[in-house]
Protein backbone atom coordinates (compact mmCIF):
# COMPACT_ATOMS: atom_id res chain seq x y z
CA UNK A 1 0.00 0.00 0.00
CA UNK A 2 1.26 3.40 -1.09
CA UNK A 3 0.90 6.06 1.23
CA UNK A 4 1.82 9.49 2.04
CA UNK A 5 1.87 11.73 5.04
CA UNK A 6 0.09 15.20 4.31
CA UNK A 7 0.77 17.70 7.53
CA UNK A 8 2.26 16.68 10.85
CA UNK A 9 1.40 17.94 14.22
CA UNK A 10 3.56 17.78 17.47
CA UNK A 11 2.13 19.02 20.79
CA UNK A 12 4.50 18.65 23.64
CA UNK A 13 4.13 21.22 27.65
CA UNK A 14 6.57 23.54 25.70
CA UNK A 15 5.33 24.17 21.92
CA UNK A 16 2.86 23.36 19.30
CA UNK A 17 4.60 22.51 15.65
CA UNK A 18 2.98 22.24 12.37
CA UNK A 19 4.60 20.55 9.88
CA UNK A 20 7.67 20.88 11.19
CA UNK A 21 7.08 24.74 11.92
CA UNK A 22 6.92 25.71 15.91
CA UNK A 23 3.45 27.97 15.45
CA UNK A 24 3.70 28.46 19.41
CA UNK A 25 5.59 28.19 22.60
CA UNK A 26 3.80 27.59 26.40
CA UNK A 27 4.13 30.64 28.37
CA UNK A 28 4.68 30.41 32.49
CA UNK A 29 1.49 30.49 34.41
CA UNK A 30 -1.24 29.48 31.83
CA UNK A 31 -2.33 25.97 30.70
CA UNK A 32 -1.03 25.65 27.59
CA UNK A 33 -3.74 23.55 26.24
CA UNK A 34 -6.46 25.96 27.60
CA UNK A 35 -4.41 28.66 25.19
CA UNK A 36 -4.60 26.88 22.25
CA UNK A 37 -7.84 25.83 23.00
CA UNK A 38 -9.18 29.55 22.63
CA UNK A 39 -6.07 30.48 20.35
CA UNK A 40 -7.30 28.09 17.42
CA UNK A 41 -11.21 28.97 18.56
CA UNK A 42 -11.94 25.24 18.59
CA UNK A 43 -15.33 26.44 20.43
CA UNK A 44 -16.14 22.53 21.61
CA UNK A 45 -16.95 23.16 25.73
CA UNK A 46 -16.76 19.26 25.98
CA UNK A 47 -13.38 20.16 25.43
CA UNK A 48 -13.35 21.24 29.74
CA UNK A 49 -14.58 17.80 30.73
CA UNK A 50 -11.93 16.14 29.01
CA UNK A 51 -8.75 14.28 31.06
CA UNK A 52 -5.76 14.93 30.02
CA UNK A 53 -4.95 12.21 27.23
CA UNK A 54 -8.43 13.31 25.43
CA UNK A 55 -7.19 16.98 25.71
CA UNK A 56 -3.71 16.58 23.86
CA UNK A 57 -5.21 14.36 21.40
CA UNK A 58 -8.22 16.42 20.54
CA UNK A 59 -5.82 19.84 20.79
CA UNK A 60 -3.72 17.78 18.28
CA UNK A 61 -6.49 16.75 15.96
CA UNK A 62 -8.11 19.81 15.60
CA UNK A 63 -5.32 21.77 14.67
CA UNK A 64 -4.43 19.13 12.37
CA UNK A 65 -7.59 19.22 10.64
CA UNK A 66 -7.43 22.75 10.53
CA UNK A 67 -4.55 22.93 8.86
CA UNK A 68 -5.86 20.09 6.10
CA UNK A 69 -8.67 22.56 5.67
CA UNK A 70 -11.91 21.29 3.63
CA UNK A 71 -15.14 20.76 4.84
CA UNK A 72 -15.42 19.57 8.27
CA UNK A 73 -18.10 17.60 10.26
CA UNK A 74 -19.97 16.06 7.78
CA UNK A 75 -20.65 11.79 8.58
CA UNK A 76 -17.84 10.18 6.67
CA UNK A 77 -16.57 6.82 6.84
CA UNK A 78 -13.31 7.15 4.45
CA UNK A 79 -11.14 8.47 7.69
CA UNK A 80 -9.81 6.05 10.15
CA UNK A 81 -8.79 7.27 13.30
CA UNK A 82 -5.45 4.76 14.87
CA UNK A 83 -3.88 6.46 17.73
CA UNK A 84 -0.73 4.18 20.26
CA UNK A 85 0.86 5.08 23.94
CA UNK A 86 2.48 2.94 26.28
CA UNK A 87 0.82 4.34 29.13
CA UNK A 88 -2.56 3.54 28.07
CA UNK A 89 -5.45 5.89 30.10
CA UNK A 90 -2.92 6.23 33.42
CA UNK A 91 -3.71 9.43 34.43
CA UNK A 92 -7.20 8.97 34.49
CA UNK A 93 -6.52 5.75 36.29
CA UNK A 94 -4.44 7.11 38.90
CA UNK A 95 -7.26 9.54 39.19
CA UNK A 96 -9.99 7.62 39.44
CA UNK A 97 -8.16 5.24 42.09
CA UNK A 98 -7.42 8.04 44.41
CA UNK A 99 -11.50 8.38 44.26
CA UNK A 100 -12.07 4.54 45.44
CA UNK A 101 -8.98 4.43 48.14
CA UNK A 102 -10.10 5.38 51.29
CA UNK A 103 -12.84 3.53 52.48
CA UNK A 104 -14.56 6.66 54.49
CA UNK A 105 -14.65 8.76 51.64
CA UNK A 106 -15.48 6.28 48.90
CA UNK A 107 -16.90 8.05 46.04
CA UNK A 108 -16.09 6.57 42.89
CA UNK A 109 -17.05 9.24 39.94
CA UNK A 110 -18.64 8.28 36.63
CA UNK A 111 -16.96 11.38 35.18
CA UNK A 112 -13.63 10.36 35.89
CA UNK A 113 -13.97 6.74 34.87
CA UNK A 114 -15.63 6.84 31.46
CA UNK A 115 -12.12 8.36 30.64
CA UNK A 116 -9.90 5.27 32.23
CA UNK A 117 -9.66 3.37 28.52
CA UNK A 118 -7.35 4.75 26.29
CA UNK A 119 -9.52 4.51 23.30
CA UNK A 120 -12.04 7.40 24.65
CA UNK A 121 -9.95 9.86 22.89
CA UNK A 122 -10.18 7.94 19.70
CA UNK A 123 -13.78 8.14 20.06
CA UNK A 124 -13.71 11.85 21.21
CA UNK A 125 -12.27 12.79 17.85
CA UNK A 126 -14.37 10.47 16.24
CA UNK A 127 -17.38 12.40 17.90
CA UNK A 128 -16.17 15.87 17.15
CA UNK A 129 -15.40 14.97 13.17
CA UNK A 130 -18.61 12.44 12.88
CA UNK A 131 -15.27 10.09 11.82
CA UNK A 132 -17.71 6.74 11.31
CA UNK A 133 -14.79 5.03 10.13
CA UNK A 134 -12.63 2.64 12.10
CA UNK A 135 -11.13 3.77 14.97
CA UNK A 136 -8.74 1.82 17.59
CA UNK A 137 -6.11 2.46 20.03
CA UNK A 138 -3.05 0.48 20.39
CA UNK A 139 -0.78 0.20 23.18
CA UNK A 140 3.31 -0.39 22.93
CA UNK A 141 6.04 -1.09 25.08
CA UNK A 142 8.02 1.71 23.71
CA UNK A 143 7.54 4.35 20.81
CA UNK A 144 8.59 3.16 17.29
CA UNK A 145 7.86 4.46 14.22
CA UNK A 146 8.18 0.88 12.64
CA UNK A 147 5.43 -0.74 14.60
CA UNK A 148 2.95 2.44 14.24
CA UNK A 149 4.01 2.41 10.36
CA UNK A 150 3.25 -1.54 9.80
CA UNK A 151 -0.17 -0.97 12.02
CA UNK A 152 -1.02 1.95 9.67
CA UNK A 153 -0.50 -0.09 6.68
CA UNK A 154 -2.93 -2.69 7.96
CA UNK A 155 -5.42 0.35 8.93
CA UNK A 156 -5.71 0.69 5.14
CA UNK A 157 -6.66 -3.28 4.49
CA UNK A 158 -9.89 -1.95 5.21
CA UNK A 159 -11.58 -1.61 1.57
CA UNK A 160 -13.27 1.69 2.80
CA UNK A 161 -10.39 3.65 4.28
CA UNK A 162 -8.97 6.08 2.36
CA UNK A 163 -7.28 8.02 5.11
CA UNK A 164 -5.75 7.59 8.23
CA UNK A 165 -5.48 9.95 11.70
CA UNK A 166 -2.49 8.88 13.42
CA UNK A 167 0.09 9.28 16.00
CA UNK A 168 1.29 8.87 19.18
CA UNK A 169 -1.16 10.34 22.13
CA UNK A 170 1.16 9.78 25.03
CA UNK A 171 -0.14 11.79 28.63
CA UNK A 172 1.06 10.94 32.13
CA UNK A 173 -0.17 13.34 34.09
CA UNK A 174 -1.59 17.12 33.42
CA UNK A 175 2.10 18.76 32.49
CA UNK A 176 3.67 15.52 30.70
CA UNK A 177 2.66 14.87 27.25
CA UNK A 178 4.04 14.43 24.22
CA UNK A 179 2.04 14.07 20.66
CA UNK A 180 2.75 13.74 17.05
CA UNK A 181 0.19 13.30 14.91
CA UNK A 182 -0.19 13.00 11.03
CA UNK A 183 -2.72 12.18 8.34
CA UNK A 184 -2.19 9.75 6.38
CA UNK A 185 -3.60 9.71 2.70
CA UNK A 186 -3.97 6.46 0.13
CA UNK A 187 -1.93 7.19 -2.75
CA UNK A 188 -3.77 6.24 -5.84
CA UNK A 189 -0.87 7.31 -8.15
CA UNK B 1 -4.89 -16.99 1.36
CA UNK B 2 -6.96 -18.80 4.31
CA UNK B 3 -6.27 -17.34 8.19
CA UNK B 4 -6.87 -20.47 10.04
CA UNK B 5 -7.27 -20.97 13.84
CA UNK B 6 -5.02 -24.03 15.03
CA UNK B 7 -4.95 -23.93 18.58
CA UNK B 8 -6.77 -22.52 21.82
CA UNK B 9 -7.67 -22.09 25.32
CA UNK B 10 -9.86 -20.45 27.87
CA UNK B 11 -9.34 -19.67 31.36
CA UNK B 12 -12.53 -19.02 33.20
CA UNK B 13 -14.59 -19.79 36.25
CA UNK B 14 -16.30 -22.67 34.37
CA UNK B 15 -13.01 -24.73 33.37
CA UNK B 16 -9.59 -24.22 32.00
CA UNK B 17 -9.77 -25.48 28.60
CA UNK B 18 -12.40 -24.65 25.81
CA UNK B 19 -13.56 -28.44 26.08
CA UNK B 20 -14.57 -27.83 29.81
CA UNK B 21 -16.00 -24.44 28.95
CA UNK B 22 -18.24 -26.05 26.53
CA UNK B 23 -19.47 -28.90 28.81
CA UNK B 24 -20.04 -26.01 31.32
CA UNK B 25 -22.06 -23.92 29.30
CA UNK B 26 -24.18 -27.11 27.63
CA UNK B 27 -24.83 -28.06 30.85
CA UNK B 28 -26.31 -24.27 31.60
CA UNK B 29 -24.12 -23.75 34.29
CA UNK B 30 -23.23 -20.09 35.14
CA UNK B 31 -19.93 -18.48 37.08
CA UNK B 32 -21.63 -16.05 38.01
CA UNK B 33 -22.14 -15.67 42.40
CA UNK B 34 -23.74 -12.90 44.52
CA UNK B 35 -21.19 -11.15 46.68
CA UNK B 36 -22.15 -8.59 49.49
CA UNK B 37 -19.24 -6.81 50.01
CA UNK B 38 -16.75 -8.54 47.93
CA UNK B 39 -13.33 -6.52 48.60
CA UNK B 40 -15.09 -4.77 51.44
CA UNK B 41 -17.58 -2.40 48.37
CA UNK B 42 -20.03 -0.96 49.66
CA UNK B 43 -22.68 -2.72 47.61
CA UNK B 44 -23.76 -6.14 46.70
CA UNK B 45 -22.32 -7.64 43.15
CA UNK B 46 -22.85 -10.49 40.90
CA UNK B 47 -19.81 -10.93 39.16
CA UNK B 48 -17.64 -14.46 38.09
CA UNK B 49 -14.33 -14.84 39.49
CA UNK B 50 -11.29 -17.41 38.21
CA UNK B 51 -10.73 -19.55 41.59
CA UNK B 52 -7.27 -17.94 42.67
CA UNK B 53 -6.79 -21.76 44.17
CA UNK B 54 -6.70 -23.90 40.70
CA UNK B 55 -5.46 -20.59 38.69
CA UNK B 56 -2.05 -20.96 40.85
CA UNK B 57 -1.83 -24.78 40.79
CA UNK B 58 -2.38 -24.60 36.85
CA UNK B 59 0.07 -21.82 36.69
CA UNK B 60 2.68 -24.17 38.85
CA UNK B 61 1.97 -27.03 37.19
CA UNK B 62 2.40 -25.45 33.56
CA UNK B 63 4.43 -22.72 33.20
CA UNK B 64 7.57 -22.92 33.37
CA UNK B 65 9.27 -19.98 35.23
CA UNK B 66 12.53 -19.69 35.66
CA UNK B 67 12.78 -16.59 37.70
CA UNK B 68 10.94 -15.91 41.55
CA UNK B 69 8.87 -13.51 40.09
CA UNK B 70 5.55 -13.04 41.52
CA UNK B 71 3.30 -12.54 38.96
CA UNK B 72 -0.55 -10.64 39.22
CA UNK B 73 -3.45 -12.60 38.96
CA UNK B 74 -3.65 -11.02 35.63
CA UNK B 75 0.11 -12.11 33.97
CA UNK B 76 -0.88 -15.28 35.50
CA UNK B 77 -4.11 -15.84 33.47
CA UNK B 78 -2.11 -14.51 30.39
CA UNK B 79 0.43 -16.61 30.59
CA UNK B 80 -1.49 -19.91 31.70
CA UNK B 81 -4.15 -19.34 28.52
CA UNK B 82 -1.41 -18.80 26.00
CA UNK B 83 1.10 -21.48 27.25
CA UNK B 84 -2.09 -24.28 27.28
CA UNK B 85 -3.14 -23.15 23.33
CA UNK B 86 0.52 -23.28 22.38
CA UNK B 87 1.17 -26.49 23.63
CA UNK B 88 -1.97 -27.78 21.38
CA UNK B 89 0.20 -27.27 18.11
CA UNK B 90 3.61 -27.09 16.50
CA UNK B 91 4.15 -23.42 16.33
CA UNK B 92 7.33 -22.18 16.67
CA UNK B 93 6.82 -19.12 19.12
CA UNK B 94 10.67 -17.91 19.27
CA UNK B 95 9.97 -17.48 15.24
CA UNK B 96 10.14 -13.75 13.93
CA UNK B 97 7.70 -14.86 11.52
CA UNK B 98 5.13 -15.33 14.51
CA UNK B 99 3.34 -11.81 16.36
CA UNK B 100 1.65 -12.00 19.71
CA UNK B 101 -1.05 -9.70 20.12
CA UNK B 102 -2.94 -8.61 23.40
CA UNK B 103 -6.12 -7.38 24.31
CA UNK B 104 -7.02 -5.79 27.69
CA UNK B 105 -9.24 -3.33 28.91
CA UNK B 106 -7.86 -2.65 32.40
CA UNK B 107 -4.56 -4.74 33.12
CA UNK B 108 -2.54 -4.56 36.33
CA UNK B 109 -5.04 -1.88 37.32
CA UNK B 110 -5.28 -3.38 40.57
CA UNK B 111 -1.73 -2.61 41.07
CA UNK B 112 -2.93 1.05 41.49
CA UNK B 113 -4.29 0.30 45.00
CA UNK B 114 -0.61 -0.11 46.20
CA UNK B 115 1.30 2.28 48.53
CA UNK B 116 4.15 2.66 45.88
CA UNK B 117 2.60 1.51 42.73
CA UNK B 118 5.25 -0.01 40.09
CA UNK B 119 3.43 2.32 37.13
CA UNK B 120 5.42 1.07 34.41
CA UNK B 121 4.05 -2.87 35.28
CA UNK B 122 -0.14 -1.22 34.71
CA UNK B 123 0.10 -0.95 31.70
CA UNK B 124 -1.46 -3.84 29.52
CA UNK B 125 1.25 -2.95 26.54
CA UNK B 126 4.01 -4.24 29.74
CA UNK B 127 2.07 -7.77 30.27
CA UNK B 128 2.47 -8.38 26.14
CA UNK B 129 5.72 -7.64 26.49
CA UNK B 130 6.19 -10.23 29.30
CA UNK B 131 4.88 -12.64 27.49
CA UNK B 132 6.24 -12.07 24.14
CA UNK B 133 9.75 -12.69 25.87
CA UNK B 134 8.57 -15.73 28.29
CA UNK B 135 8.20 -17.42 24.78
CA UNK B 136 11.23 -15.98 23.68
CA UNK B 137 9.49 -14.01 20.94
CA UNK B 138 11.63 -11.42 19.50
CA UNK B 139 8.47 -9.12 18.01
CA UNK B 140 7.19 -6.03 19.28
CA UNK B 141 3.73 -7.22 20.98
CA UNK B 142 0.81 -5.42 19.61
CA UNK B 143 -1.95 -4.56 22.54
CA UNK B 144 -5.27 -3.93 21.35
CA UNK B 145 -6.91 -1.38 24.21
CA UNK B 146 -10.43 -0.77 22.89
CA UNK B 147 -12.74 -1.13 25.33
CA UNK B 148 -15.27 -4.16 24.97
CA UNK B 149 -14.24 -4.58 21.76
CA UNK B 150 -10.76 -5.27 21.67
CA UNK B 151 -10.86 -9.16 21.85
CA UNK B 152 -12.78 -8.89 18.40
CA UNK B 153 -9.89 -5.75 17.10
CA UNK B 154 -7.57 -8.11 18.16
CA UNK B 155 -8.55 -10.93 16.33
CA UNK B 156 -8.76 -8.72 13.16
CA UNK B 157 -5.25 -7.19 13.58
CA UNK B 158 -4.41 -10.94 13.48
CA UNK B 159 -5.89 -11.34 10.41
CA UNK B 160 -4.44 -8.50 8.46
CA UNK B 161 -1.30 -9.40 10.21
CA UNK B 162 -1.54 -12.25 8.31
CA UNK B 163 -3.27 -11.45 5.43
CA UNK B 164 -0.56 -9.26 4.38
CA UNK B 165 2.34 -11.48 4.37
CA UNK B 166 4.32 -9.53 7.38
CA UNK B 167 3.65 -12.71 9.46
CA UNK B 168 2.74 -16.72 9.05
CA UNK B 169 0.74 -17.33 12.53
CA UNK B 170 -0.84 -15.16 15.46
CA UNK B 171 -1.03 -15.44 18.73
CA UNK B 172 -4.11 -13.49 20.17
CA UNK B 173 -4.79 -13.19 23.99
CA UNK B 174 -7.61 -11.39 25.50
CA UNK B 175 -7.62 -11.52 29.86
CA UNK B 176 -9.15 -9.51 32.00
CA UNK B 177 -9.47 -9.66 36.12
CA UNK B 178 -11.59 -8.00 38.15
CA UNK B 179 -10.96 -5.57 40.93
CA UNK B 180 -12.40 -2.77 43.03
CA UNK B 181 -11.67 -0.41 40.64
CA UNK B 182 -13.05 -1.97 37.69
CA UNK B 183 -16.51 -3.11 39.93
CA UNK B 184 -16.67 0.44 41.53
CA UNK B 185 -16.42 2.18 38.29
CA UNK B 186 -18.90 0.24 36.06
CA UNK B 187 -21.39 0.46 39.33
CA UNK B 188 -20.77 4.44 39.69
CA UNK B 189 -22.34 3.89 36.18
CA UNK B 190 -25.05 2.51 37.03
CA UNK B 191 -24.16 -0.01 34.34
CA UNK B 192 -24.06 -3.34 36.76
CA UNK B 193 -27.18 -5.48 37.74
CA UNK B 194 -27.65 -6.15 41.35
CA UNK B 195 -29.54 -9.80 40.10
CA UNK B 196 -28.17 -12.48 37.62
CA UNK B 197 -27.92 -10.63 33.90
CA UNK B 198 -30.85 -10.79 31.18
CA UNK B 199 -29.24 -10.28 27.99
CA UNK B 200 -32.35 -9.10 25.23
CA UNK B 201 -35.43 -9.31 28.12
CA UNK B 202 -37.58 -6.78 29.15
CA UNK B 203 -37.02 -7.03 32.62
CA UNK B 204 -32.89 -6.50 32.05
CA UNK B 205 -31.56 -4.31 34.51
CA UNK B 206 -27.58 -4.22 33.61
CA UNK B 207 -24.70 -6.08 32.96
CA UNK B 208 -22.43 -8.20 35.81
CA UNK B 209 -18.81 -8.57 35.21
CA UNK B 210 -16.78 -11.91 34.73
CA UNK B 211 -12.89 -12.74 34.53
CA UNK B 212 -11.74 -14.63 31.90
CA UNK B 213 -8.38 -15.35 29.57
CA UNK B 214 -8.85 -16.67 26.29
CA UNK B 215 -6.38 -17.31 23.44
CA UNK B 216 -6.58 -18.05 19.87
CA UNK B 217 -3.88 -18.93 18.01
CA UNK B 218 -4.48 -18.30 13.82
CA UNK B 219 -1.77 -19.44 11.13
CA UNK B 220 -1.87 -18.89 6.84
CA UNK B 221 -2.51 -21.57 5.61
CA UNK B 222 -2.81 -22.34 1.62
CA UNK B 223 -3.83 -25.66 1.89
CA UNK B 224 -7.72 -26.45 1.58
CA UNK B 225 -7.38 -27.57 5.35
CA UNK B 226 -10.38 -28.47 7.48
CA UNK B 227 -11.19 -26.31 10.37
CA UNK B 228 -12.32 -22.89 11.73
CA UNK B 229 -11.15 -19.71 8.91
CA UNK B 230 -11.84 -16.22 9.75
CA UNK B 231 -12.79 -14.84 6.93
CA UNK B 232 -13.68 -10.92 7.20
CA UNK B 233 -13.45 -8.08 10.41
CA UNK B 234 -14.41 -4.39 10.67
CA UNK B 235 -14.52 -1.87 13.23
CA UNK B 236 -16.60 0.95 13.04
CA UNK B 237 -16.92 3.96 15.51
CA UNK B 238 -20.92 5.49 15.76
CA UNK B 239 -19.45 8.91 16.14
CA UNK B 240 -21.79 9.60 18.88
CA UNK B 241 -21.22 9.45 22.16
CA UNK B 242 -18.44 8.02 24.54
CA UNK B 243 -20.14 6.07 27.00
CA UNK B 244 -23.32 4.90 25.28
CA UNK B 245 -24.14 3.58 22.14
CA UNK B 246 -25.80 5.26 19.31
CA UNK B 247 -29.44 5.29 18.48
CA UNK B 248 -29.89 4.01 15.33
CA UNK B 249 -26.98 1.62 16.21
CA UNK B 250 -25.06 3.10 12.96
CA UNK B 251 -21.52 1.83 13.73
CA UNK B 252 -22.78 -1.87 14.61
CA UNK B 253 -24.57 -1.54 11.15
CA UNK B 254 -21.94 -0.43 9.40
CA UNK B 255 -19.29 -3.35 10.63
CA UNK B 256 -22.00 -5.99 10.05
CA UNK B 257 -22.91 -4.76 6.83
CA UNK B 258 -19.03 -4.42 5.53
CA UNK B 259 -18.01 -8.02 7.28
CA UNK B 260 -21.06 -9.85 5.39
CA UNK B 261 -19.86 -8.09 1.78
CA UNK B 262 -16.73 -8.87 2.60
CA UNK B 263 -16.76 -12.22 3.74
CA UNK B 264 -18.76 -12.98 0.55
CA UNK B 265 -21.58 -15.06 2.60
CA UNK B 266 -25.36 -14.42 2.61
CA UNK B 267 -27.94 -14.68 5.52
CA UNK B 268 -28.64 -17.95 4.60
CA UNK B 269 -25.36 -19.33 5.55
CA UNK B 270 -25.39 -18.33 8.93
CA UNK B 271 -26.04 -20.14 11.77
CA UNK B 272 -26.04 -17.53 14.19
CA UNK B 273 -25.36 -13.99 14.86
CA UNK B 274 -23.11 -14.44 18.12
CA UNK B 275 -23.67 -10.93 20.13
CA UNK B 276 -22.53 -8.61 22.51
CA UNK B 277 -25.89 -8.66 25.00
CA UNK B 278 -24.55 -7.38 27.88
CA UNK B 279 -28.03 -6.83 29.03
CA UNK B 280 -27.98 -2.86 29.56
CA UNK B 281 -31.16 -1.70 28.59
CA UNK B 282 -29.38 0.33 25.83
CA UNK B 283 -26.52 -2.07 24.16
CA UNK B 284 -29.40 -4.62 23.24
CA UNK B 285 -31.78 -1.89 21.88
CA UNK B 286 -29.26 -0.84 19.86
CA UNK B 287 -28.05 -4.68 18.94
CA UNK B 288 -31.59 -5.24 17.71
CA UNK B 289 -32.02 -1.36 15.55
CA UNK B 290 -28.47 -2.91 13.91
CA UNK B 291 -29.26 -6.48 13.42
CA UNK B 292 -32.80 -4.88 11.40
CA UNK B 293 -31.03 -2.65 9.75
CA UNK B 294 -28.75 -4.91 8.66
CA UNK B 295 -31.53 -7.45 7.13
CA UNK B 296 -29.95 -9.94 9.72
CA UNK B 297 -33.26 -10.42 11.45
CA UNK B 298 -33.68 -14.13 9.82
CA UNK B 299 -30.68 -15.05 11.57
CA UNK B 300 -30.67 -16.81 15.08
CA UNK B 301 -29.34 -14.67 17.93
CA UNK B 302 -27.31 -15.73 21.08
CA UNK B 303 -25.47 -13.84 24.15
CA UNK B 304 -23.32 -15.77 25.95
CA UNK B 305 -23.09 -13.36 28.83
CA UNK B 306 -25.29 -15.19 31.17
CA UNK B 307 -22.79 -17.97 32.07
CA UNK B 308 -19.63 -15.86 32.05
CA UNK B 309 -21.26 -11.82 32.83
CA UNK B 310 -18.77 -9.40 30.48
CA UNK B 311 -15.49 -10.49 30.54
CA UNK B 312 -14.31 -7.48 28.84
CA UNK B 313 -11.33 -7.87 27.19
CA UNK B 314 -11.35 -11.62 27.36
CA UNK B 315 -15.13 -11.81 25.75
CA UNK B 316 -14.08 -11.44 21.91
CA UNK B 317 -11.96 -14.01 21.90
CA UNK B 318 -13.55 -16.51 24.57
CA UNK B 319 -17.27 -16.03 23.00
CA UNK B 320 -15.99 -16.79 19.74
CA UNK B 321 -14.22 -19.83 20.91
CA UNK B 322 -17.72 -20.86 22.39
CA UNK B 323 -19.44 -20.34 19.68
CA UNK B 324 -16.97 -22.34 17.28
CA UNK B 325 -17.10 -25.18 19.36
CA UNK B 326 -21.08 -25.39 19.79
CA UNK B 327 -21.21 -25.44 16.29
CA UNK B 328 -18.96 -28.02 15.53
CA UNK B 329 -21.34 -30.58 17.52
CA UNK B 330 -24.28 -28.24 15.64
CA UNK B 331 -25.28 -26.61 18.23
CA UNK B 332 -26.65 -22.77 18.67
CA UNK B 333 -26.12 -22.10 22.49
CA UNK B 334 -29.28 -20.96 24.50
CA UNK B 335 -29.08 -17.34 25.64
CA UNK B 336 -29.16 -18.11 29.52
CA UNK B 337 -30.89 -15.35 31.46
CA UNK B 338 -33.41 -14.65 28.54
CA UNK B 339 -37.02 -14.92 29.02
CA UNK B 340 -39.55 -12.27 27.12
CA UNK B 341 -37.83 -9.87 24.71
CA UNK B 342 -37.78 -6.42 25.33
CA UNK B 343 -36.28 -4.86 22.69
CA UNK B 344 -38.02 -2.70 20.31
CA UNK B 345 -37.06 -4.35 16.77
CA UNK B 346 -37.51 -8.54 16.48
CA UNK B 347 -34.52 -10.37 17.19
CA UNK B 348 -34.07 -14.58 17.11
CA UNK B 349 -32.98 -15.21 21.20
CA UNK B 350 -34.16 -17.74 22.68
CA UNK B 351 -33.56 -19.81 26.25
CA UNK B 352 -33.26 -23.18 24.56
CA UNK B 353 -30.62 -23.92 22.45
CA UNK B 354 -30.58 -24.85 18.64
CA UNK B 355 -29.58 -27.24 16.45
CA UNK B 356 -28.11 -26.43 13.14
CA UNK B 357 -26.76 -27.70 9.92
CA UNK B 358 -24.96 -24.65 9.64
CA UNK B 359 -21.22 -23.54 10.40
CA UNK B 360 -20.76 -20.12 9.83
CA UNK B 361 -21.61 -16.80 12.31
CA UNK B 362 -20.64 -13.65 12.88
CA UNK B 363 -19.30 -12.02 16.25
CA UNK B 364 -20.38 -8.48 16.73
CA UNK B 365 -19.73 -6.06 20.08
CA UNK B 366 -19.51 -2.87 20.88
CA UNK B 367 -18.09 -0.83 23.42
CA UNK B 368 -17.28 2.53 25.17
CA UNK B 369 -15.59 5.20 22.89
CA UNK B 370 -18.71 4.59 20.50
CA UNK B 371 -16.25 1.71 18.99
CA UNK B 372 -18.12 -1.37 17.10
CA UNK B 373 -16.39 -4.55 15.90
CA UNK B 374 -18.04 -7.44 13.76
CA UNK B 375 -15.61 -10.87 12.29
CA UNK B 376 -17.22 -13.82 10.12
CA UNK B 377 -16.21 -17.24 10.65
CA UNK B 378 -16.64 -20.26 8.69
CA UNK B 379 -15.71 -24.09 10.07
CA UNK B 380 -14.51 -26.01 6.75
CA UNK B 381 -14.74 -29.99 6.85
CA UNK B 382 -17.10 -30.12 10.41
Amino acid sequence: MNTMVKHTVKLTPNYLEVNGKRVAETVAGESFLTKLYRLYNMEYPKFFKMDVLCKVGFVASEVLLGTEGGERFVPRSDRAVLLFNRHSSLHADSTFQHTIANPDEFYPSPSVFVYTLPNIVTGEIAIRNKYQGESSFILLPEKSEEAMDQAVARAFMDRETTSVLTGWVEAVSETEYEVEMELRMKNDE
Amino acid sequence: MIIRKIAENIVSPLGFTTEENFASVMAGRTALRRYYSLWDLPFSCFVSLIPDERLDAEFEAQVPCFTTAVYTKFEKCVLLSATKALKQCELDAASDRVVFILSSTKGNVSLLSDENPDIERVTPAHTAQLVARHFHNPNIPITVSNACISGLCAQIEAYRCLMSGQYNAAVVIGADVLSPFIVAGFQSLKALSDEQCRPFSANRKGLNLGEAAATVVYSVDDDAADGWRMLAGAVRNDANHISGPSRTGEGSYQTLTAVIRDSGLSTNDLACLNVHGTSTLYNDEMESIAINRAGLNPVPVNAMKGYYGHTLGAAGILETLLTMRALEDGIVPATRGFDELGVSNPVLVSSESLDTQKRAFVKLLSGFGGCNAAAVFKGYGL
